[in-house]
């Protein structure tokens, strides 16, 4: 049987169309991928082989007709989305037997275009981390190199689609959860406009931050799955009523003209040489291409990750109150009074990270705390937005390097919660201020992927693909393969 | 500002989480780091700045006030620990000084 894992999704539809392959054979393929590859890559919790296989049975019955494009195709769900009677744990021993009654809006948009959901995918806990090295279950490694993280907290995501068991997945993201691993990994992760995907069903993390989006191998996937999953929801009130364009409507337009920002807080001495150089050559790239790029200021851009961790954590304080041992989950086994349920089930069902955050988020919600900590973060948020905002008035898009270095080593991080806080200090002003926000690859460094974040305006993704897109023409990062691919097509 | 273990352990009560007293230590140290790094946004000047709460134009979200279909108890029911006739079960709540459930 042919290899399909290197294939666009209008590659995989077109065979799908002309019958070369049906949907069973390609999820049954897809399942041989996985268990040829999970002992390296670890990027699966849950498999959900004999559905998906009945679900491809259906689907190959019906018929796949040529505008159904996404039909038959294998998706990978992170697993901190809820999907009716599947497992569903958010990486969390607090969930490691929970099986929701409902499914996710973005489960329903996925179920609507007749994908596959073929798992669940490995993250950090509860989506807190940068590494999925909070996982409960498992570490996921990177797809270019199994001693590096995947990043996080969509590491299995990430992986699972670089590493070619799937060809799309979703992710979330609070901090930089999709574009940082998408970095990682060398494909393309976009954060949507805060709102443009409905959140219910979404474990919530941090609400006013957290957003569900697409990680692809090439940008025109992306905007395929990011088409099938947006919309006003009425279940989330913060879901927006903005229209849905066809975000492949615009790719491969030129992008002469283009007024490009390149900030310079985003090229400061945190962020290392070569990953420098790679968004330099990346500015370059969009010049030749007819655009201009100007170097422009975002002031408050640094003070981002002490303001998100104030907010992320104050919000998942009390979005995890919930967890408490009584109505789902897990419950501690020694307890005696109800009190000691609540306490007990709390300190071992979650982990070091979880935990951190909520202390974070109690004590700066805490009497005598909240005007220093959380009600300054919210002015501060205010400032980052309005830097965005100046600049949207002048440039079409901002472009900059996702991640300050490329992966790093499984344990260098772990225990300094302040060095891992701050690798994320590109992406998270993004989710500050509700912008959408993508990583596609654009060079390596010690042979290893560095991403170029995109930023754009409000409802703007269809100018960021437009870009993307140009790049990814005139470029072949996405081109070169990881070792554990190359070996496959062998 | 140092924070104590005083007061993480008390953040750890309201926050219904209890700790070792190495887990503590640990924490305490770790928070402080991190409550360290809050304290740069002294220098931003935030002088008449409203917060920013909620990032969407929404304001008032309302639906039309229409009866829904609930959840079918038996579902619900699926996920919980412990159930009996429809009901939750929990620990008894209280202390008979005999060691409680």
């Amino acid at each position: 049987m042919a290899n399909f894992y290197d294939k666009s999704l209008e590659e995989l539809h077109d065979l799908l169309v002309s019958k070369e392959i049906t949907a069973v054979e390609l999820i049954q393929e897809t399942f041989d991928r996985i268990n040829e590859t999970e002992s390296a890559i670890d990027s699966f919790i849950t498999l959900n082989e004999e559905k998906a296989l009945a679900m491809a049975k259906a689907i190959d019955e019906k018929g796949i007709t040529e505008e159904n494009i996404l039909a038959g195709i294998p998706i990978g769900i992170k697993d901190n989305i809820v999907t009716k009677d599947l497992l569903t744990t958010a990486a969390s021993k607090m969930l490691y037997n929970f099986e929701p009654i409902y499914d996710a809006t973005v489960m329903e948009k996925v179920y609507q275009s007749d994908m596959i959901a073929v798992g669940k995918l490995n993250m950090d806990e509860f989506a807190m981390g940068g590494s999925t090295e909070n996982s409960y279950f498992k570490e996921t490694k990177n797809a270019w190199d199994q001693t590096k993280v995947p990043g996080g907290s969509s590491g299995g995501s990430a992986a699972a689609v670089a590493s070619g068991q799937i060809p799309l997945s979703l992710g979330s993201d609070t901090g930089g959860s999709i574009r940082q691993p998408a970095a990682f990994n060398g494909i393309v992760g976009m954060k949507p406009t805060y709102g443009r995907v409905s959140r219910f069903g979404l474990i919530a993390f941090g609400s006013s931050l957290d957003q569900i989006g697409p990680l692809t191998r090439s940008v025109k996937d992306n905007a395929l799955a990011l088409n099938a999953i947006s919309g006003f929801d009425p279940k989330d009130s913060t879901s927006s009523g903005s229209s849905v364009p066809d975000f492949t409507a615009n790719l491969g337009d030129d992008i002469k003209g283009m007024k490009i920002a390149l900030p310079k807080e985003y090229l400061d001495k945190g962020v290392n040489a070569e990953v420098k150089d790679a968004v330099l050559k990346a500015a370059d790239t969009f010049r030749s291409l007819g655009a201009t790029v100007e170097e422009v200021s975002l002031p408050h851009s640094k003070h981002g990750v002490a303001v998100y961790y104030i907010i992320a954590s104050s919000e998942a304080s009390s979005n995890l109150q919930r967890f408490d041992g009584i109505r789902y989950g897990y419950r501690s086994e020694n307890a005696a009074t109800l009190e000691d349920v609540y306490v007990n089930t709390r300190s071992e069902g979650f982990g070091d990270e979880v935990k951190r955050r909520i202390m974070l988020g109690t004590f700066s919600l805490s009497a005598g705390y909240f005007d220093a900590y959380f009600k300054k973060a919210a002015q501060v948020r205010t400032l980052i937005r309005e830097d965005f905002k100046k600049v949207f008035a002048d440039y079409d898009l901002i472009i900059g390097p996702t991640t300050p270095t490329v992966a790093y080593g499984i344990g260098e991080k772990i225990d300094d919660p302040v060095t891992m806080y701050t690798s994320d200090i590109l992406t998270i002003p993004v989710n500050l201020a509700g912008l959408p926000g993508m990583s596609i690859p654009c060079g390596f460094s010690n042979d290893l992927p560095v991403g170029l974040q995109l930023i754009g305006n409000h409802f703007a993704e269809d100018t960021m693909y437009k870009a993307a897109y140009s790049f990814e023409q005139v470029t072949d990062f996405h081109a070169k393969k990881p070792e554990i691919l190359k070996g496959a097509n062998k | 500002m140092a924070i104590r273990e005083e007061q993480v352990d008390h953040v750890a009560k309201l926050a219904k989480l209890s700790f070792s007293e190495d887990e503590l230590h640990q924490f305490t140290e770790q928070l402080g780091e991190i409550i360290d790094m809050f304290e740069t946004l002294e220098e931003v000047d935030t002088t008449d700045v409203a917060l920013t709460s909620n990032i969407t134009d929404e304001i008032n979200v309302i639906r039309e006030d229409k009866a829904v279909k609930g959840t079918s108890r038996d579902a619900l029911m699926k996920n919980a620990p412990e159930s009996e006739n429809g009901f939750i079960k929990v620990p008894a709540i209280i202390d008979d000084k005999e060691g409680g459930a």
